[in-house]
């Protein structure tokens, strides 16, 4: 039975990476990388992890397409509006706008500000006494903006037991790696000196999600996810142009066929 | 203004729910309110840019959320936070920051607010609150209360002379008249200004008016004010704020889409640092021509010219 929902979830996975590349190769835009790096853990907390009752948060805004991919997966957007994706009028701008959609609660695309939002959500939820589960995606190149960390300080001190930071950690960045830029690992310990309850996994394998966020918790939980930026697809994997580069035909062409023999 | 700020949220949270964040500041001003609020009382600490995050994201859950701090570090380190977080979602969130213009005087430049409420009014959706006495706090926390959208308000010291009887609090009041020229004032400015012109003939003082809500809306300015700059063909404005983005400009630009022209305008206005040295808020107004003095003589100089 956890096989056949293993296969699934990749089918699931793989529709979504294709509809992804096409959404992007026809409005001719990149971030394709991060969007890939974020993508399976994004439509699995969309499909399988949050209720009605819980909030996401997408700090690492420049993965829009990831969301709206998600969204699309699991029936809350549909196929035609995907194509206004990055066309005048849309409301499916390269980083979220808020207002449109209830699964879209911030405009975000400035690194920094999801953290905070996430904690203050989650501290409203508390002092009102709602249910939910405030989930709140960051970037590791994320990781190098201050407020960060002051977001982080503030929801161990506030004991946020109702927020999950997850980290896409794929290590690129905009201009570099991580370690280049910024010699940012061990980012582990550097949450754990927070005092932060800290749990790393594959963040490709859903199930691995599923265990660290089934504990019943008493403090906000850091999930270092380590991904592949442009995962899925070869010649992107790992590759830090693929940060910014639009694919041309050819390239497209042989990610659809990577995805399908996949 | 602290005391009676602090007063009116203390009764604030009587009659309603709102979270409220520190930035660490509020030592011997509101400890009162901590006492009411409890476990609604937030000291976020030494982090701006999270705390105003942080009240976004509380408001967008449904929370009024007031944040504070000494002016310039309200709106100046989390700039962003307040424009991206707070005002682009339109979230319930208020800034309040105590010591605008050069109230923290000799504290240092550092520690100054000259360019605030020009900044924040630049935002999407904001609105500006500059009480001029501390009577005007009770209302006007009121008034941004029931306001659900983000909100600036600027404290300062009430310099109110002792006797005047203040007219009922409105964002737009006139405190005395005269019939040489207009005088709008913005900021507790209004209180030493008062005192001046009080012991001049009205024939030779311009009629006083106090702006507290910005930006100046053209459905908000009275009317009768309008109607004065037209008959004294002279409208001078003093704030402790720096020209650009500042009343001063946005009443001549008012003016003149309503077509009204006066013959004589004069802008007083906070100018930064020219001798680069340091003092009291009475030194750094002196500095600028914003000293009461100064104002009277420029204003009789002017009107006369």
């Amino acid at each position: 039975m956890e096989q056949v929902a293993a296969r699934s979830n990749r089918s699931l996975a793989n529709r979504a990476r294709a509809r992804l590349l096409q959404m992007h190769y026809e409005a001719k835009v990149g971030h394709i990388g991060g969007n890939l790096s974020a993508l399976d853990a994004i439509l699995h907390l969309q499909s399988q992890v949050m209720t009605g009752d819980d909030l996401f948060v997408l700090s690492k805004g420049h993965s829009a397409g990831a969301l709206y991919i998600a969204l699309w997966a699991t029936g809350q957007l549909q196929d035609d509006e995907l194509r206004a994706f990055h066309q005048d009028g849309t409301t499916l701008a390269g980083h979220t706008v808020a207002g449109w959609h209830k699964r879209i609660a911030f405009a975000t695309g400035s690194l920094g500000h999801g953290l905070g939002l996430a904690a203050g959500a989650a501290l409203g939820k508390r002092l009102r006494g709602d249910p939910g589960t405030v989930y709140c995606l960051i970037s590791d190149g994320e990781c190098e903006e201050g407020s960060t960390w002051e977001s982080l300080m503030f929801a161990h001190h506030r004991k946020l037991a109702n927020l999950v930071v997850l980290v896409d950690a794929n290590g690129l960045q905009g201009f570099g790696s991580t370690a280049e830029v910024a010699s940012l690992e061990p980012l582990v310990p550097k949450f754990r000196g927070f005092g932060l309850r800290v749990a790393e996994i594959d963040g490709h394998a859903p199930e691995a999600l599923d265990a660290v966020l089934k504990p019943l918790r008493h403090e906000p939980l850091i999930v270092v996810m380590r991904t592949v930026k442009g995962k899925g697809v070869s010649f992107m994997e790992g590759k830090m142009e693929w940060h910014y580069l639009p694919m041309n035909e050819a390239q497209y062409q042989q990610a659809l066929r990577e995805l399908a023999e996949a | 203004m602290r005391d009676a700020f602090c007063a009116a949220l203390v009764a604030l949270s009587t009659a309603r729910s709102f979270v409220f964040f520190t930035g660490d500041l509020g030592f011997m001003a509101l400890e009162p309110l901590r006492n009411a609020m409890g476990g609604r009382f937030i000291n976020a600490g030494v982090a701006e840019q999270n705390m105003i995050s942080v009240a976004a994201g509380a408001a967008s859950v449904g929370e009024q959320c007031w944040t504070y701090s000494i002016a310039p570090f309200i709106y100046g380190r989390p700039f962003e936070q307040i424009r991206n977080d707070v005002c682009l979602h339109d979230f319930d969130v208020k800034l309040v920051g105590n010591g605008g213009g050069y109230g923290y005087g000799v504290m240092g430049a550092t520690h100054h607010a000259i360019e605030d409420y020009g900044v924040l009014c630049a935002l999407q959706n904001m609105r500006v609150h500059v009480p001029a006495f501390a009577d005007d706090l009770a209302p006007i926390v009121a008034r941004m209360a029931a306001d659900a959208h983000p909100a600036y308000l600027r404290l300062g010291r009430c310099e109110k002379p002792r006797d005047f009887v203040l007219p009922a609090y409105a964002p737009w009041r006139r405190l005395l008249s005269g019939d040489a020229g207009v005088l709008v004032v913005v900021g507790p400015g209004a209180g030493g200004l008062l005192a001046q012109y009080a012991a001049v003939p009205e024939a030779d003082r311009p009629e006083l008016w106090v702006a507290t809500e910005l930006p100046v809306l053209a459905d908000a300015l009275p009317q009768a004010c309008v109607d004065r700059i037209r008959e004294t063909g002279s409208l001078f404005v003093w704030e402790e704020h720096v020209a650009n983005g500042g009343c001063g400009q946005m009443l001549a630009l008012l003016l003149l889409q309503a077509g009204v022209h006066p013959r004589r305008f004069h802008h007083f206005h906070a100018k930064g640092y020219q001798s680069r040295r340091y003092g009291s808020q009475a030194f750094h107004r002196a500095e600028n021509g914003l000293d009461p003095a100064s104002v009277l003589a420029a204003t009789a100089r002017l009107a006369s010219a």
